[in-house]
């Protein structure tokens, strides 16, 4: 039964939930001798006060639009896909491999191989958990924690024993070619007049991510597959009777969600990096749970998240340099969105729908109600 | 070649000490998901438990102190697990995943403000550690041959730890399969509409299940700072409690077999931090990289059945909702 309006359920409780976290990340500061609101204004000058700033949490969002849509398509499939950094960091191998062995004449061509090669990487790393759960009912939360750890193996094994260059001392592969060099927001906006800074690692890829929002709007709300994709995901069973295969939809739905988690590589490996290194993907697959958990498996929610992850990630980087608190409370920040938004959910909407439910008592007629008193 | 080598003693004596956390985070596991709640947040439990067992020893001087610390600080997780996941009737993996990056914010947020040194804390010297207890007659016993430096090396000389972990396998077994609150317990993961009918607490149960599971958090937390090693570092946990989470699959939820699932699992991490022994027996390197992903491949192996099926507790990850 909906209780509540509709505009309680999208804006209301990811609000309040949003508060919570604030106030008690506000709270984390005080403890440790930080002035909230001082913190507050630095990271706001910090990630938006400059094109500079603006250009580094663009560039977080970009990562987080990926692995929070990864996370949400799997989420209407009623699936738990944990293993985002893993799939991100394969993904990442599928760029490098894509970059580094084949000589490309122009970035628009390479960017849309890097693309494929980080989807294919990314949705192959899914598609093993995936078809396990479906074929064999391993639950997929553990086997993709599982995978996390695996691909962390391979590519350390790759970067140290296969990819590094001769004579390099750290794991990380070779720089790719000048020609493969992405445009970043300065070179982009430059000809319509707009002077973007020049050091900021924002690039085309946020136009990308943008697309595949929109994608993934049209595929679960205006396809036939997205609504087998929903109901498979609101309940197993009702969709078994309207021949709606299981394994069917988990498997395309985990390659969709992998492809999205890989397809951040060209972000940060081809974007930012130019090359493959160790922990390029700095957890930005775990951000996506709390990408998508706040953006309520939208994707213009997931769209919006981003940009406050991203937010949250450049002033973190910039509260870190000017003041004593260490990056780790966006961590701590982040924490707290998962545990309110998601875990916590029935914390919000329990006494919520208790209010509306009394408030349409009060306003309705109560008439069987006397009735029953005769 | 010579495949003995495998087996020497030092690497059984470090696979020992590197099991034992990995055990206590099993068994603490075991007791929550028989119970029916999913735990992915014993990482954090036990990052947590780490940092306030080393900082409050480090402070006080006192290890039992800091393990009294490090008990509190993990069941204050624990709570906040069992708020979401039983009060609430939130999502257990998502709660799970939210304490995991509460605890490696927090310890590393509280380490600085308190020590200032980059998020770690002092090292820990004299009684701010666990020492290795050394049994009767260990040294008399080591010109015995064979039996006398087992028992020297490999059984004497650990920290008080390693042997309540070891304890704490059989009192597990006897705690769930031979009295009455472990058959509760077990049928809660089962099959709570049942428990709730005989008039038994379904959220009463599941709670103390997650107590207990946060009292051996942390008590491996407690152990891995004050033991293991000397002081607490950043992520000093690295996905140790993820493999207690595989090796409590590998064993089937099962007491026993999650020690000897441990012990595999410790015998890995101690044989890759030795890679000349390995080549010295085998003949030809193995990759490092192999044997660090050696314990999550074979638990995918055993999850997806192909040695032998893994079933989970039937309610396990479903919040009880009572019938009215």
């Amino acid at each position: 039964m909906d209780v509540m309006p509709k505009w309680a359920e999208v804006i209301l409780v990811p609000l309040i939930s949003l508060i919570l976290a604030a106030i008690l990340s506000a709270l984390v500061i005080l403890a440790i001798g930080e002035d909230p609101v001082a913190a507050v204004n630095l990271m706001v000058t910090g990630a938006l006060g400059s094109t500079y700033g603006w250009g580094y949490t663009l560039y977080y969002a970009t990562n987080f639009m990926f692995t929070g849509l990864a996370v949400s398509v799997a989420f209407h499939a009623g699936l738990f896909n944990i293993g985002g950094e893993g799939q991100a960091m394969l993904g990442g191998l599928g760029v490098a491999l894509v970059l580094l062995f084949i000589p490309w004449p122009h970035w628009t061509v390479a960017l849309l191989a890097a693309t494929l090669g980080a989807a294919v990487f990314g949705a192959l790393w899914a598609a093993i958990p995936a078809y396990l759960q479906a074929k064999r009912g391993s639950h997929i939360v553990i086997t993709t924690i599982m995978f996390n750890f695996i691909a962390a193996a391979v590519l350390n094994y790759m970067l140290v024993n296969q990819l590094r260059p001769q004579g390099a001392m750290d794991p990380a592969t070779a720089r790719f070619p000048e020609t493969v060099h992405l445009p970043n927001l300065h070179q982009i906006l430059a000809p319509i007049g707009i002077d973007f800074s020049r050091a900021a690692p924002a690039n085309v890829s946020l136009l990308i991510a943008i697309i595949a929002c929109v994608l993934v709007w049209l595929l679960i709300w205006r396809t036939p597959l997205g609504l087998e994709i929903r109901s498979y995901g609101k309940s197993g069973r009702a969709a078994k009777y309207a021949g709606i295969g299981a394994v069917r939809i988990t498997m395309v739905a985990m390659l969709i969600s992998g492809a999205l988690a890989g397809m951040m590589a060209i972000n940060n490996v081809m974007g930012e990096a130019e090359r493959l290194v160790l922990n390029a993907v700095e957890g930005a697959g775990f951000i996506g749970i709390a990408v998508a958990l706040m953006g309520r498996s939208h994707p213009f929610g997931v769209f919006l998240a981003a940009i406050l992850f991203g937010f949250l990630y450049q002033g973190g980087a910039e509260l870190a340099l000017w003041t004593s608190i260490p990056r780790e409370l966006i961590v701590v920040i982040q924490a707290l969105v998962i545990l309110f938004t998601g875990a916590l959910d029935n914390m919000v909407r329990m006494p919520l729908e208790r209010m509306f439910l009394a408030a349409r008592v009060a306003r309705a007629p109560k008439p069987e109600r006397k009735q029953a008193a005769e | 070649m010579d495949i003995l080598a495998l087996f020497d003693l030092s690497v059984l004596d470090s696979t020992v000490r590197l099991a034992t956390p990995l055990l206590l985070a099993c068994l603490a596991g075991l007791f929550s998901e028989r119970a029916g709640i999913f735990d992915i947040g014993l990482e954090g439990k036990m990052l947590f438990a780490a940092f306030f067992s080393a900082a409050v020893a480090a402070l006080t001087g006192s290890v039992w102190l800091g393990l009294l610390a490090g008990i509190a600080a993990s069941m204050a997780l624990s709570g906040i697990h069992g708020l979401a996941s039983i009060t609430f009737r939130g999502n257990q993996l998502i709660s799970g995943v939210a304490i995991n990056f509460l605890a490696a914010g927090l310890t590393v947020l509280i380490a600085q403000d308190w020590f200032q040194q980059g998020g770690r804390t002092p090292s820990l010297i004299g009684g701010g550690r666990f020492e290795p207890i050394v049994l009767p007659f260990a040294e008399a016993a080591r010109s015995v041959p064979f039996i006398g430096p087992i028992y020297a090396e490999l059984i004497s000389g650990h920290s008080i730890l390693v042997y309540v972990a070891l304890l704490a396998v059989p009192g597990t077994w006897w705690l769930l399969f031979r009295t009455r609150f472990g058959l509760r317990l077990r049928a809660v993961g089962e099959n709570p509409a049942a428990v709730d009918t005989a008039g038994v607490s379904v959220v009463g149960l599941r709670f103390v299940a997650v107590g207990i599971c946060g009292v051996l958090c942390g008590i491996a937390g407690a152990y891995l700072a004050t033991g293991l090693q000397a002081g607490f570092v950043k992520d000093m946990t690295a996905g140790r409690g993820f493999i207690a989470l595989a090796a409590l699959i590998f064993a089937k939820w099962r007491p026993w077999h999650a020690l000897w699932a441990t012990l595999l699992f410790g015998y890995l991490q101690a044989i890759a931090l030795r890679p000349d022994i390995i080549e010295g027996a085998l003949g030809f390197r193995v990759q490092v990289q192999l044997l660090d992903a050696l314990p999550y491949i074979l638990t995918v192996v055993i999850l997806a059945g192909f040695v032998g099926k893994a079933i989970p507790p039937r309610a396990g990850g479903e919040p009880y909702v009572k019938e009215r």
